[in-house]
Protein backbone atom coordinates (compact mmCIF):
# COMPACT_ATOMS: atom_id res chain seq x y z
CA UNK A 1 0.00 0.00 0.00
CA UNK A 2 2.12 3.23 -0.98
CA UNK A 3 1.31 6.14 0.37
CA UNK A 4 2.84 9.97 -1.10
CA UNK A 5 4.37 12.18 1.92
CA UNK A 6 4.08 15.40 1.02
CA UNK A 7 6.58 16.65 3.24
CA UNK A 8 9.18 14.53 2.24
CA UNK A 9 8.43 14.39 -1.39
CA UNK A 10 8.45 10.82 -1.53
CA UNK A 11 6.16 7.63 -1.34
CA UNK A 12 6.64 5.52 0.94
CA UNK A 13 4.82 1.71 2.13
CA UNK A 14 2.63 2.74 4.23
CA UNK A 15 2.55 -0.69 6.20
CA UNK A 16 6.44 -0.82 6.20
CA UNK A 17 6.33 2.37 8.23
CA UNK A 18 3.39 1.06 10.32
CA UNK A 19 5.28 -1.96 11.37
CA UNK A 20 8.68 0.29 11.98
CA UNK A 21 6.78 2.46 14.22
CA UNK A 22 4.87 -0.81 16.04
CA UNK A 23 8.31 -2.66 16.19
CA UNK A 24 9.98 0.54 18.13
CA UNK A 25 6.72 1.27 20.18
CA UNK A 26 6.79 -2.42 21.42
CA UNK A 27 10.25 -2.18 22.38
CA UNK A 28 9.22 1.56 23.69
CA UNK A 29 6.48 -0.07 26.14
CA UNK A 30 8.79 -2.89 27.26
CA UNK A 31 11.67 -0.93 27.92
CA UNK A 32 9.95 2.46 29.08
CA UNK A 33 12.17 4.03 26.69
CA UNK A 34 10.55 6.94 23.45
CA UNK A 35 12.56 4.95 21.10
CA UNK A 36 13.37 7.56 19.29
CA UNK A 37 16.95 6.34 18.87
CA UNK A 38 15.81 3.59 16.63
CA UNK A 39 13.11 5.44 14.84
CA UNK A 40 15.34 7.68 13.52
CA UNK A 41 18.45 5.69 11.99
CA UNK A 42 15.56 3.28 10.70
CA UNK A 43 13.88 5.59 8.68
CA UNK A 44 16.98 7.20 7.12
CA UNK A 45 17.76 3.15 6.40
CA UNK A 46 14.13 3.46 4.92
CA UNK A 47 15.16 6.46 2.68
CA UNK A 48 13.32 8.98 3.97
CA UNK A 49 15.77 12.39 4.29
CA UNK A 50 17.71 12.74 7.55
CA UNK A 51 16.24 16.24 8.77
CA UNK A 52 12.38 15.03 8.06
CA UNK A 53 13.53 11.71 9.61
CA UNK A 54 14.32 13.54 12.69
CA UNK A 55 11.79 16.11 12.55
CA UNK A 56 9.04 13.22 12.57
CA UNK A 57 10.29 11.03 14.97
CA UNK A 58 10.30 13.38 17.60
CA UNK A 59 6.49 13.62 17.45
CA UNK A 60 6.40 9.61 17.53
CA UNK A 61 8.27 10.10 21.06
CA UNK A 62 5.84 12.28 22.46
CA UNK A 63 2.74 9.82 21.33
CA UNK A 64 4.68 7.41 23.77
CA UNK A 65 4.95 9.19 26.52
CA UNK A 66 1.97 10.88 26.94
CA UNK A 67 -0.32 7.46 28.12
CA UNK A 68 2.99 6.87 30.35
CA UNK A 69 2.65 10.38 31.79
CA UNK A 70 -0.94 10.13 32.28
CA UNK A 71 -0.15 6.37 34.39
CA UNK A 72 2.19 7.39 36.07
CA UNK A 73 0.41 10.45 37.37
CA UNK A 74 -2.22 8.52 38.69
CA UNK A 75 0.53 6.42 40.67
CA UNK A 76 1.64 9.87 42.06
CA UNK A 77 4.71 8.70 40.60
CA UNK A 78 5.86 12.80 38.91
CA UNK A 79 7.52 15.19 41.17
CA UNK A 80 5.90 18.35 39.05
CA UNK A 81 7.88 20.71 40.61
CA UNK A 82 11.36 19.09 39.52
CA UNK A 83 9.76 17.95 36.17
CA UNK A 84 8.58 21.95 35.46
CA UNK A 85 12.62 22.77 36.12
CA UNK A 86 13.62 19.94 33.68
CA UNK A 87 11.47 21.46 30.80
CA UNK A 88 12.32 25.10 31.37
CA UNK A 89 15.78 23.58 30.67
CA UNK A 90 14.94 21.53 28.41
CA UNK A 91 12.67 24.11 26.19
CA UNK A 92 16.11 26.79 26.04
CA UNK A 93 17.63 23.94 25.12
CA UNK A 94 15.57 22.86 22.38
CA UNK A 95 15.84 26.49 20.89
CA UNK A 96 18.96 26.48 21.27
CA UNK A 97 19.41 23.19 19.83
CA UNK A 98 17.40 24.19 16.27
CA UNK A 99 20.19 27.09 16.14
CA UNK A 100 22.77 24.26 16.20
CA UNK A 101 21.16 22.20 13.54
CA UNK A 102 20.74 25.25 11.27
CA UNK A 103 24.41 25.74 11.83
CA UNK A 104 25.75 21.72 11.42
CA UNK A 105 23.43 21.61 7.93
CA UNK A 106 24.63 24.66 6.66
CA UNK A 107 28.50 23.52 7.01
CA UNK A 108 27.25 20.12 5.54
CA UNK A 109 27.95 17.97 8.74
CA UNK A 110 24.93 17.09 10.40
CA UNK A 111 25.12 13.62 9.28
CA UNK A 112 28.34 13.08 10.31
CA UNK A 113 27.86 15.14 13.64
CA UNK A 114 24.38 12.98 14.64
CA UNK A 115 25.99 10.06 13.89
CA UNK A 116 29.32 10.43 16.06
CA UNK A 117 27.01 11.59 19.08
CA UNK A 118 24.95 8.29 19.03
CA UNK A 119 27.88 6.16 18.74
CA UNK A 120 29.22 7.96 21.68
CA UNK A 121 25.91 8.53 24.08
CA UNK A 122 24.95 4.62 22.72
CA UNK A 123 27.23 2.87 23.46
CA UNK A 124 28.70 4.06 26.54
CA UNK A 125 25.19 4.23 28.10
CA UNK A 126 24.36 0.79 26.48
CA UNK A 127 27.37 -0.56 28.11
CA UNK A 128 26.81 0.72 31.84
CA UNK A 129 23.36 -0.38 31.41
CA UNK A 130 24.70 -4.10 30.36
CA UNK A 131 27.78 -4.22 33.35
CA UNK A 132 24.54 -2.95 35.44
CA UNK A 133 22.29 -6.16 34.30
CA UNK A 134 24.48 -8.38 34.42
CA UNK A 135 25.62 -7.87 37.99
CA UNK A 136 22.38 -7.91 39.43
CA UNK A 137 21.19 -11.06 37.19
CA UNK A 138 24.77 -12.76 38.72
CA UNK A 139 23.62 -11.71 42.25
CA UNK A 140 19.83 -12.84 41.71
CA UNK A 141 21.50 -16.03 40.79
CA UNK A 142 23.50 -16.29 43.95
CA UNK A 143 20.82 -15.75 45.94
CA UNK A 144 22.29 -12.57 47.06
CA UNK A 145 19.79 -9.61 48.38
CA UNK A 146 20.70 -6.46 45.74
CA UNK A 147 23.09 -4.28 47.36
CA UNK A 148 21.29 -1.11 47.87
CA UNK A 149 22.94 1.79 46.67
CA UNK A 150 23.54 4.39 48.81
CA UNK A 151 21.11 7.47 47.26
CA UNK A 152 23.12 10.97 46.93
CA UNK A 153 23.91 13.19 44.13
CA UNK A 154 26.97 13.91 42.97
CA UNK A 155 29.51 16.37 44.98
CA UNK A 156 29.11 19.78 42.06
CA UNK A 157 25.86 19.39 42.29
CA UNK A 158 25.72 20.07 46.18
CA UNK A 159 28.05 22.63 45.22
CA UNK A 160 25.65 25.12 43.28
CA UNK A 161 24.19 27.92 45.13
CA UNK A 162 20.47 28.73 45.75
CA UNK A 163 19.33 25.43 46.86
CA UNK A 164 15.59 24.81 47.44
CA UNK A 165 13.64 21.63 48.41
CA UNK A 166 12.07 18.97 45.91
CA UNK A 167 9.67 16.61 48.26
CA UNK A 168 8.72 14.18 46.21
CA UNK A 169 12.09 13.66 45.11
CA UNK A 170 13.25 13.89 48.61
CA UNK A 171 16.21 16.61 47.29
CA UNK A 172 17.26 19.80 48.58
CA UNK A 173 19.27 20.92 45.80
CA UNK A 174 19.84 23.82 43.33
CA UNK A 175 17.88 24.03 41.15
CA UNK A 176 20.40 24.66 38.72
CA UNK A 177 21.41 21.29 38.12
CA UNK A 178 18.14 20.26 37.01
CA UNK A 179 17.97 23.37 34.56
CA UNK A 180 21.23 22.22 33.16
CA UNK A 181 20.88 18.47 32.56
CA UNK A 182 16.87 19.75 31.14
CA UNK A 183 19.25 21.82 28.38
CA UNK A 184 21.61 19.15 27.49
CA UNK A 185 18.71 16.84 26.83
CA UNK A 186 16.79 19.56 25.20
CA UNK A 187 19.67 19.92 22.26
CA UNK A 188 19.98 16.61 21.90
CA UNK A 189 15.90 16.05 21.33
CA UNK A 190 16.47 18.11 18.49
CA UNK A 191 19.65 17.12 16.86
CA UNK A 192 18.52 13.25 17.56
CA UNK A 193 14.83 13.30 17.24
CA UNK A 194 15.31 11.64 20.34
CA UNK A 195 13.15 11.99 23.95
CA UNK A 196 16.67 11.70 25.95
CA UNK A 197 15.14 9.00 28.55
CA UNK A 198 17.93 7.04 28.39
CA UNK A 199 20.19 9.57 29.12
CA UNK A 200 17.79 11.46 31.70
CA UNK A 201 16.77 8.67 34.00
CA UNK A 202 20.36 7.93 34.31
CA UNK A 203 21.41 10.82 35.15
CA UNK A 204 18.57 11.25 37.36
CA UNK A 205 19.65 8.58 39.62
CA UNK A 206 23.48 8.83 39.95
CA UNK A 207 23.58 13.03 39.28
CA UNK A 208 20.51 14.10 40.95
CA UNK A 209 20.32 11.02 43.52
CA UNK A 210 16.24 10.94 43.36
CA UNK A 211 14.06 9.03 44.45
CA UNK A 212 13.45 6.12 42.49
CA UNK A 213 9.80 5.43 42.41
CA UNK A 214 9.56 9.13 40.66
CA UNK A 215 12.09 9.04 38.24
CA UNK A 216 10.72 7.35 35.11
CA UNK A 217 7.19 9.28 35.51
CA UNK A 218 9.23 12.75 35.99
CA UNK A 219 11.41 11.88 32.76
CA UNK A 220 8.25 10.96 30.77
CA UNK A 221 6.70 14.24 31.98
CA UNK A 222 9.93 16.40 30.61
CA UNK A 223 10.15 13.88 27.20
CA UNK A 224 6.40 14.90 26.65
CA UNK A 225 6.97 18.46 26.57
CA UNK A 226 10.57 18.74 25.24
CA UNK A 227 9.37 16.44 22.12
CA UNK A 228 6.34 18.70 21.89
CA UNK A 229 8.41 21.96 21.39
CA UNK A 230 11.03 19.71 19.35
CA UNK A 231 8.02 19.45 16.82
CA UNK A 232 7.48 23.26 17.24
CA UNK A 233 10.88 24.16 16.68
CA UNK A 234 11.67 22.02 13.46
CA UNK A 235 7.96 22.70 11.87
CA UNK A 236 8.70 26.53 12.01
CA UNK A 237 12.37 26.69 11.49
CA UNK A 238 13.76 23.65 9.10
CA UNK A 239 9.91 22.91 8.00
CA UNK A 240 10.37 19.18 8.04
CA UNK A 241 7.66 17.89 10.33
CA UNK A 242 5.89 15.09 8.19
CA UNK A 243 2.37 14.85 9.89
CA UNK A 244 1.43 11.65 6.89
CA UNK A 245 4.73 10.24 8.03
CA UNK A 246 4.23 10.86 12.11
CA UNK A 247 0.69 10.07 11.94
CA UNK A 248 1.62 6.43 9.95
CA UNK A 249 4.59 6.29 13.08
CA UNK A 250 1.82 7.14 15.82
CA UNK A 251 -0.78 4.33 14.60
CA UNK A 252 1.91 1.43 15.33
CA UNK A 253 3.76 2.74 17.74
CA UNK A 254 0.81 3.49 20.53
CA UNK A 255 0.12 0.22 19.54
CA UNK A 256 3.20 -1.75 20.01
CA UNK A 257 3.45 0.27 23.29
CA UNK A 258 0.85 -1.27 25.04
CA UNK A 259 1.34 -5.01 24.14
CA UNK A 260 5.60 -4.61 24.83
CA UNK A 261 3.80 -2.86 28.74
CA UNK A 262 1.73 -6.14 29.27
CA UNK A 263 4.66 -8.45 27.64
CA UNK A 264 7.40 -6.30 30.02
CA UNK A 265 4.84 -7.20 33.55
CA UNK A 266 6.05 -10.98 32.70
CA UNK A 267 9.56 -10.84 32.77
CA UNK A 268 12.27 -9.94 35.13
CA UNK A 269 13.60 -6.25 34.86
CA UNK A 270 17.20 -6.99 34.92
CA UNK A 271 16.83 -9.40 31.87
CA UNK A 272 14.51 -6.47 30.40
CA UNK A 273 17.51 -4.45 31.14
CA UNK A 274 20.25 -6.64 29.34
CA UNK A 275 18.28 -7.16 26.28
CA UNK A 276 17.58 -3.38 26.21
CA UNK A 277 21.54 -2.79 26.46
CA UNK A 278 22.37 -5.08 23.79
CA UNK A 279 19.81 -3.71 21.17
CA UNK A 280 21.63 -0.42 22.25
CA UNK A 281 24.87 -1.53 21.79
CA UNK A 282 24.05 -3.10 18.34
CA UNK A 283 22.28 0.04 17.23
CA UNK A 284 25.45 2.06 18.41
CA UNK A 285 27.92 -0.58 16.68
CA UNK A 286 25.85 -0.29 13.22
CA UNK A 287 25.94 3.47 13.23
CA UNK A 288 29.78 2.99 13.92
CA UNK A 289 30.76 1.05 10.97
CA UNK A 290 28.76 3.12 8.71
CA UNK A 291 31.11 5.92 9.67
CA UNK A 292 33.55 3.90 8.60
CA UNK A 293 32.82 1.85 6.15
CA UNK A 294 33.09 3.43 2.02
CA UNK A 295 29.80 4.75 1.54
CA UNK A 296 27.52 3.78 -1.33
CA UNK A 297 26.85 7.20 -2.06
CA UNK A 298 30.22 9.62 -2.11
CA UNK A 299 28.14 12.45 -3.31
CA UNK A 300 24.84 13.89 -1.68
CA UNK A 301 22.68 16.80 -3.11
CA UNK A 302 20.85 19.46 -1.32
CA UNK A 303 19.04 22.50 -2.35
CA UNK A 304 20.71 25.14 -1.72
CA UNK B 1 16.99 42.92 -61.10
CA UNK B 2 14.00 42.86 -59.72
CA UNK B 3 13.46 39.26 -59.91
CA UNK B 4 16.58 38.65 -58.09
CA UNK B 5 15.38 40.73 -55.02
CA UNK B 6 11.87 38.53 -55.23
CA UNK B 7 13.93 35.37 -54.94
CA UNK B 8 15.90 36.98 -52.31
CA UNK B 9 12.77 37.95 -49.74
CA UNK B 10 11.27 34.64 -50.81
CA UNK B 11 14.28 32.54 -49.93
CA UNK B 12 13.12 32.22 -46.16
CA UNK B 13 9.82 31.13 -46.89
CA UNK B 14 11.34 28.74 -49.38
CA UNK B 15 13.73 27.35 -47.09
CA UNK B 16 11.17 26.92 -44.38
CA UNK B 17 9.20 24.82 -46.56
CA UNK B 18 11.89 22.59 -47.55
CA UNK B 19 12.36 21.46 -43.60
CA UNK B 20 10.12 19.24 -41.80
CA UNK B 21 7.99 20.04 -38.92
CA UNK B 22 6.90 18.12 -35.58
CA UNK B 23 3.60 17.78 -34.13
CA UNK B 24 4.03 16.63 -30.94
CA UNK B 25 2.09 15.65 -28.32
CA UNK B 26 2.06 14.07 -24.60
CA UNK B 27 -0.64 12.20 -22.75
CA UNK B 28 -0.99 14.14 -19.65
CA UNK B 29 -1.04 17.90 -20.04
CA UNK B 30 -1.38 18.17 -15.94
CA UNK B 31 -0.40 15.32 -13.56
CA UNK B 32 -1.69 15.91 -9.76
CA UNK B 33 -0.17 14.49 -6.61
CA UNK B 34 -2.15 12.08 -4.56
CA UNK B 35 -2.10 10.26 -1.43
CA UNK B 36 -1.44 7.01 -3.80
CA UNK B 37 1.29 8.78 -6.26
CA UNK B 38 4.04 6.59 -7.14
CA UNK B 39 5.09 8.24 -10.25
CA UNK B 40 3.61 8.89 -13.96
CA UNK B 41 3.95 7.36 -17.06
CA UNK B 42 3.85 9.70 -19.95
CA UNK B 43 3.28 8.96 -23.47
CA UNK B 44 4.67 11.21 -25.79
CA UNK B 45 3.93 11.21 -29.42
CA UNK B 46 3.02 12.68 -32.62
CA UNK B 47 3.76 13.25 -36.45
CA UNK B 48 6.88 14.55 -38.92
CA UNK B 49 5.33 16.45 -41.72
CA UNK B 50 7.37 16.24 -44.56
CA UNK B 51 7.16 19.41 -47.53
CA UNK B 52 4.62 18.27 -49.95
CA UNK B 53 3.81 15.12 -48.06
CA UNK B 54 6.63 13.33 -49.50
CA UNK B 55 8.92 11.15 -47.29
CA UNK B 56 12.64 12.11 -48.79
CA UNK B 57 13.56 9.14 -50.94
CA UNK B 58 17.40 9.09 -49.95
CA UNK B 59 18.46 5.85 -47.69
CA UNK B 60 19.56 8.54 -44.77
CA UNK B 61 18.03 7.16 -41.76
CA UNK B 62 15.59 10.00 -39.54
CA UNK B 63 16.36 9.76 -35.41
CA UNK B 64 13.62 11.20 -33.32
CA UNK B 65 15.02 12.51 -29.83
CA UNK B 66 12.29 13.40 -26.91
CA UNK B 67 13.37 15.04 -23.71
CA UNK B 68 11.83 15.86 -20.81
CA UNK B 69 12.95 18.38 -18.46
CA UNK B 70 12.13 19.01 -15.05
CA UNK B 71 11.73 22.53 -13.18
CA UNK B 72 16.01 23.91 -12.83
CA UNK B 73 17.04 24.17 -9.00
CA UNK B 74 19.99 25.55 -7.56
CA UNK B 75 22.02 22.77 -5.17
CA UNK B 76 24.54 21.98 -3.48
CA UNK B 77 26.60 18.64 -3.79
CA UNK B 78 28.62 17.61 -1.52
CA UNK B 79 31.31 14.88 -1.84
CA UNK B 80 32.75 12.30 1.30
CA UNK B 81 36.27 11.69 1.61
CA UNK B 82 38.24 9.65 4.20
CA UNK B 83 38.99 11.78 7.25
CA UNK B 84 42.41 10.50 9.04
CA UNK B 85 41.88 6.92 7.83
CA UNK B 86 39.05 6.74 9.98
CA UNK B 87 34.91 7.90 9.49
CA UNK B 88 34.27 9.39 5.73
CA UNK B 89 32.62 12.95 6.00
CA UNK B 90 31.54 15.78 3.80
CA UNK B 91 34.96 17.27 2.60
CA UNK B 92 34.09 19.35 -0.43
CA UNK B 93 31.36 20.89 -1.98
CA UNK B 94 30.26 22.81 -5.45
CA UNK B 95 27.04 25.09 -5.97
CA UNK B 96 24.99 24.49 -8.86
CA UNK B 97 23.04 27.45 -10.29
CA UNK B 98 20.49 25.48 -12.30
CA UNK B 99 20.59 21.97 -12.66
CA UNK B 100 17.65 20.40 -13.73
CA UNK B 101 15.88 18.23 -10.87
CA UNK B 102 14.83 15.92 -13.88
CA UNK B 103 16.25 15.00 -17.06
CA UNK B 104 15.28 12.17 -19.17
CA UNK B 105 15.97 11.36 -22.59
CA UNK B 106 14.17 9.01 -24.57
CA UNK B 107 15.94 8.46 -28.41
CA UNK B 108 15.18 5.60 -31.47
CA UNK B 109 19.31 5.10 -31.15
CA UNK B 110 22.42 6.38 -28.92
CA UNK B 111 22.49 9.78 -29.21
CA UNK B 112 26.66 9.58 -29.78
CA UNK B 113 25.32 7.95 -33.04
CA UNK B 114 23.34 10.75 -34.42
CA UNK B 115 25.22 13.85 -33.48
CA UNK B 116 28.66 14.87 -32.78
CA UNK B 117 29.68 16.54 -29.21
CA UNK B 118 29.45 19.97 -29.93
CA UNK B 119 25.73 19.69 -31.39
CA UNK B 120 24.84 17.75 -28.78
CA UNK B 121 26.25 20.12 -26.19
CA UNK B 122 24.12 22.73 -28.00
CA UNK B 123 20.84 21.44 -27.35
CA UNK B 124 22.39 19.62 -24.38
CA UNK B 125 21.10 15.83 -25.46
CA UNK B 126 22.22 13.09 -23.09
CA UNK B 127 23.46 13.01 -19.44
CA UNK B 128 27.12 13.69 -20.39
CA UNK B 129 25.92 17.20 -22.43
CA UNK B 130 24.15 18.39 -19.34
CA UNK B 131 25.01 22.41 -18.90
CA UNK B 132 24.73 22.16 -15.05
CA UNK B 133 26.46 25.77 -14.68
CA UNK B 134 28.99 25.00 -11.72
CA UNK B 135 29.27 28.12 -9.61
CA UNK B 136 32.73 27.61 -9.14
CA UNK B 137 36.61 28.49 -9.92
CA UNK B 138 37.95 24.90 -9.08
CA UNK B 139 39.94 23.33 -11.26
CA UNK B 140 37.67 21.90 -14.35
CA UNK B 141 39.37 18.55 -12.90
CA UNK B 142 37.74 18.11 -10.57
CA UNK B 143 34.16 20.35 -11.72
CA UNK B 144 34.26 17.37 -13.90
CA UNK B 145 34.20 14.83 -10.91
CA UNK B 146 31.62 16.52 -9.29
CA UNK B 147 29.65 16.71 -12.62
CA UNK B 148 29.86 12.90 -13.39
CA UNK B 149 29.09 12.27 -9.42
CA UNK B 150 25.95 13.97 -9.12
CA UNK B 151 25.04 12.74 -12.45
CA UNK B 152 25.43 9.02 -11.50
CA UNK B 153 23.67 9.75 -8.28
CA UNK B 154 21.01 11.16 -9.43
CA UNK B 155 20.85 8.25 -12.30
CA UNK B 156 20.67 5.74 -9.26
CA UNK B 157 17.44 7.93 -7.96
CA UNK B 158 15.78 7.34 -11.38
CA UNK B 159 15.71 11.15 -11.49
CA UNK B 160 18.36 11.13 -14.88
CA UNK B 161 17.52 8.63 -16.98
CA UNK B 162 19.29 7.84 -20.64
CA UNK B 163 16.77 5.70 -22.62
CA UNK B 164 18.22 5.01 -26.24
CA UNK B 165 16.04 3.09 -28.24
CA UNK B 166 12.98 4.16 -26.49
CA UNK B 167 11.41 6.04 -29.46
CA UNK B 168 9.88 3.90 -31.82
CA UNK B 169 8.81 5.73 -35.34
CA UNK B 170 6.40 4.14 -37.40
CA UNK B 171 6.67 3.97 -41.52
CA UNK B 172 8.84 7.01 -41.11
CA UNK B 173 6.07 9.81 -39.90
CA UNK B 174 4.09 8.75 -36.50
CA UNK B 175 6.59 8.27 -33.07
CA UNK B 176 6.10 7.52 -29.51
CA UNK B 177 7.75 7.49 -27.13
CA UNK B 178 7.50 6.05 -22.85
CA UNK B 179 8.67 8.19 -19.82
CA UNK B 180 8.49 6.83 -16.52
CA UNK B 181 8.41 9.80 -14.21
CA UNK B 182 9.82 8.96 -10.45
CA UNK B 183 7.13 9.77 -7.37
CA UNK B 184 10.45 11.84 -6.31
CA UNK B 185 10.13 14.78 -8.59
CA UNK B 186 9.63 18.10 -7.09
CA UNK B 187 6.55 19.89 -8.19
CA UNK B 188 6.33 22.58 -11.04
CA UNK B 189 6.71 23.35 -14.82
CA UNK B 190 8.00 20.29 -16.83
CA UNK B 191 8.72 20.53 -20.63
CA UNK B 192 8.94 18.05 -23.04
CA UNK B 193 10.95 18.55 -26.32
CA UNK B 194 11.18 16.68 -29.38
CA UNK B 195 13.85 16.96 -31.88
CA UNK B 196 13.96 15.71 -35.29
CA UNK B 197 17.38 14.48 -36.71
CA UNK B 198 18.61 14.20 -39.97
CA UNK B 199 22.11 13.32 -41.13
CA UNK B 200 24.16 14.65 -38.05
CA UNK B 201 21.70 17.94 -38.12
CA UNK B 202 18.98 19.09 -35.94
CA UNK B 203 16.10 20.01 -38.44
CA UNK B 204 13.06 20.44 -36.32
CA UNK B 205 12.23 20.98 -32.44
CA UNK B 206 9.08 21.39 -30.53
CA UNK B 207 8.05 21.53 -27.13
CA UNK B 208 4.93 20.95 -25.07
CA UNK B 209 4.36 21.57 -21.25
CA UNK B 210 3.73 20.11 -18.44
CA UNK B 211 2.54 20.63 -15.11
CA UNK B 212 3.33 18.88 -12.18
CA UNK B 213 1.23 19.64 -8.94
CA UNK B 214 0.32 18.10 -5.49
CA UNK B 215 -3.45 18.16 -5.29
CA UNK B 216 -6.06 17.96 -2.69
CA UNK B 217 -4.83 17.26 0.80
CA UNK B 218 -1.42 17.14 0.06
CA UNK B 219 -1.39 19.98 -1.45
CA UNK B 220 -3.00 21.44 1.53
CA UNK B 221 -0.44 20.00 4.08
CA UNK B 222 2.64 21.16 1.96
CA UNK B 223 1.02 25.24 2.09
CA UNK B 224 0.32 24.59 5.25
CA UNK B 225 3.53 23.42 6.36
CA UNK B 226 5.23 26.78 4.60
CA UNK B 227 2.78 29.17 5.22
CA UNK B 228 1.62 28.53 8.71
CA UNK B 229 3.71 26.98 10.32
CA UNK B 230 2.87 27.33 14.23
CA UNK B 231 -0.29 25.80 13.54
CA UNK B 232 0.99 23.40 11.69
CA UNK B 233 3.02 22.37 14.36
CA UNK B 234 0.57 22.49 17.15
CA UNK B 235 -1.65 20.11 14.87
CA UNK B 236 1.09 17.48 14.66
CA UNK B 237 1.57 18.05 18.71
CA UNK B 238 -2.20 17.81 19.23
CA UNK B 239 -2.36 14.46 17.16
CA UNK B 240 0.22 12.81 18.49
CA UNK B 241 -0.87 13.67 22.15
CA UNK B 242 -4.59 12.38 20.99
CA UNK B 243 -3.33 9.11 19.34
CA UNK B 244 -1.08 8.09 22.47
CA UNK B 245 -3.97 9.12 24.94
CA UNK B 246 -6.82 7.47 22.54
CA UNK B 247 -4.69 4.25 22.72
CA UNK B 248 -3.72 4.65 26.72
CA UNK B 249 -7.69 5.12 27.13
CA UNK B 250 -8.85 1.95 24.56
CA UNK B 251 -5.59 -0.57 26.27
CA UNK B 252 -7.23 -0.02 29.34
CA UNK B 253 -10.55 -1.15 28.60
CA UNK B 254 -9.25 -4.71 27.56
Amino acid sequence: MDIYLPIANLSVNALVIVLLGGGVGLLSGMFGVGGGFLTTPLLIVYGIPPTVAAASAASQVTGASVSGVFAHVRRKGVDFKMGGVLVAGGLVGSVFGGWVFRLLQASGQIDTVIAIVYVVLLGSIGSMMAKEALGAIRAARLGLAPTARKRRHHPLVASLPLRTRFYRSGLYISPLAPLLLGFGVGILTILLGVGGGFILVPAMLYLLGMTTQVVVGTSLFQTLFVTAMATMVHATTTKAVDIVLAALLLLGSVAGAQIGARFAAKVKPEYLRLALAVIVLLVAGRIALGLGWRPDELYSVELS
Amino acid sequence: MRRGWIAVLLAPLLMAQSKPVLVPDVSQRDIEIQYSFTGANLLLFGAILYPGGRLPDDDKPTDIVVVVKGPVQSILVREKQKLGGLIWVNASRLRYRSAPSFYAIASSKPIARMLDARTRAIYELGLSSLQLSPASSAPTQEQDRFARGLVELKARTGLYVEAPQAVEITQGVLYRARVTIPARVPVGRFTAETFLIRDGRVLAVATREIDIRKSGFERFVARSADRHSVAYGLVAVALSVLFGWGAGVIARRF
